[in-house]
């Protein structure tokens, strides 16, 4: 099998890459149930090699208000960019599914960007820890930002250009709550192939290891 | 008659995983599988398919939507809903159409409860 060109996933690599960030998600998807205590609907994943700017534009026009991203950075095996984004006015319906209905508008408000950090710290973590568990690697993550903004902005003014990027989405909801957006990864083609190397592996090792 | 186990993932890595580790528990049994849920109902309506493994997320008809379809035409019939996502109401529904809940990523250990279960219950049942 010869190797295929930079940037570009075989059918297997991207099946096993949209497996992997299935299983993530839904366990992000059970982590965020037991917080705001109603079901969270998933979408299939997505995964897409795309350009930087069409990665932009998937994010804003997504949604057409204001939009707000919890977001961290991963690093070590590969690394990149994970957010969890909302149309800017689910933040607070968000923080009231998740600290209870009792509180105070103006608590509420006060609190939203402290919750909203530890909202995306649970459910971020729990899918890339999931993912990287599965590619038997350790990542780095940082503290979670909270980012008011547009799709361009969360992408970051550094990584602008021409570039492609390995871009990965899954929409979610909260049943009976008006509360949705969307779960975003976005790495860097140098992370894709370190990234393409440890599927790999993980294909290698679910189909042909007869060990498991 | 071999028992005949139809395995629908929209993942072909899923679907390689499940028939392993389904081979490795009764390797007598024969495998078919299906990428989606309009196709796993094509296979079962012409029938022959005795038991069932479906992943939960997936394009169009989801697992769950799709076991509660097979369970009405086969009220005995196992099924396995195969998922990561250990939602409380995503069990409980799993629970109600008579499904077994197993859980992703897809182990040999995993899967032993639900095909000793169909194994019993198709003896069981003469097939």
């Amino acid at each position: 099998m010869s190797a295929p060109p930079a940037g570009s996933l075989t059918g297997l690599e991207r099946d096993a890459l949209t497996e992997l960030v299935n299983i993530g998600v839904s366990r992000a998807a059970a982590s965020l149930r037991k917080m705001v205590g109603a079901e969270v609907l998933l979408s299939v994943p997505s995964v897409e090699v795309i350009g930087h700017r069409r990665a932009a534009a998937l994010i804003g026009e997504r949604e057409a208000g204001a939009l707000v991203a919890v977001m961290q950075e991963f690093s070590g095996a590969f690394q990149g960019r994970a957010m969890l984004i909302f149309p800017r006015a689910n933040g607070l319906e968000l923080v009231r599914a998740v600290v209870g209905e009792a509180m105070a508008d103006e608590d509420a408000a006060e609190m939203e960007t402290e919750a909203l950090a530890e909202t995306g710290n649970v459910i971020l973590n729990s899918c890339l820890a999931t993912m990287a568990n599965m590619l038997r690697r350790s990542l780095t993550m940082s503290l979670p930002r909270v980012v008011h903004g547009d799709g361009a902005s969360f992408l970051g003014a550094a990584e602008e250009g021409e570039g492609l990027v390995l871009f990965l989405y899954i929409n979610f909801s909260v049943r009976d709550r008006s509360i949705r957006g969307y779960i975003a990864m976005v790495m860097d083609l140098p992370s894709l192939d370190a990234l393409k190397e440890l599927v790999g592996d993980f294909i290698e090792r679910v189909m042909g290891d007869e060990g498991g | 008659m071999p028992v005949k186990v139809l395995i629908v993932d929209d993942s072909k890595l899923a679907r390689i995983v499940a028939g392993r580790a389904l081979a490795a528990l009764q390797p007598d049994w024969e495998r078919v599988e299906a990428a989606e849920a309009e196709e796993a109902l094509a296979l079962v309506g012409a029938g022959g398919i005795d038991a069932v493994l479906l992943d939960y997320n997936m394009p169009g008809k989801d697992g769950l939507a799709l076991a509660a379809e097979l369970r009405a035409g086969h009220p005995s019939m196992p099924i396995a809903v195969i998922t990561a996502n250990v939602q409380d109401e995503v069990i409980a529904r799993a629970r109600a159409i008579g499904a077994t809940f197993v859980s992703k990523p897809l182990t040999e250990e995993g899967l032993r409860g639900f095909v000793s279960g169909a194994a019993l219950r198709l003896r069981a049942g003469g097939a």
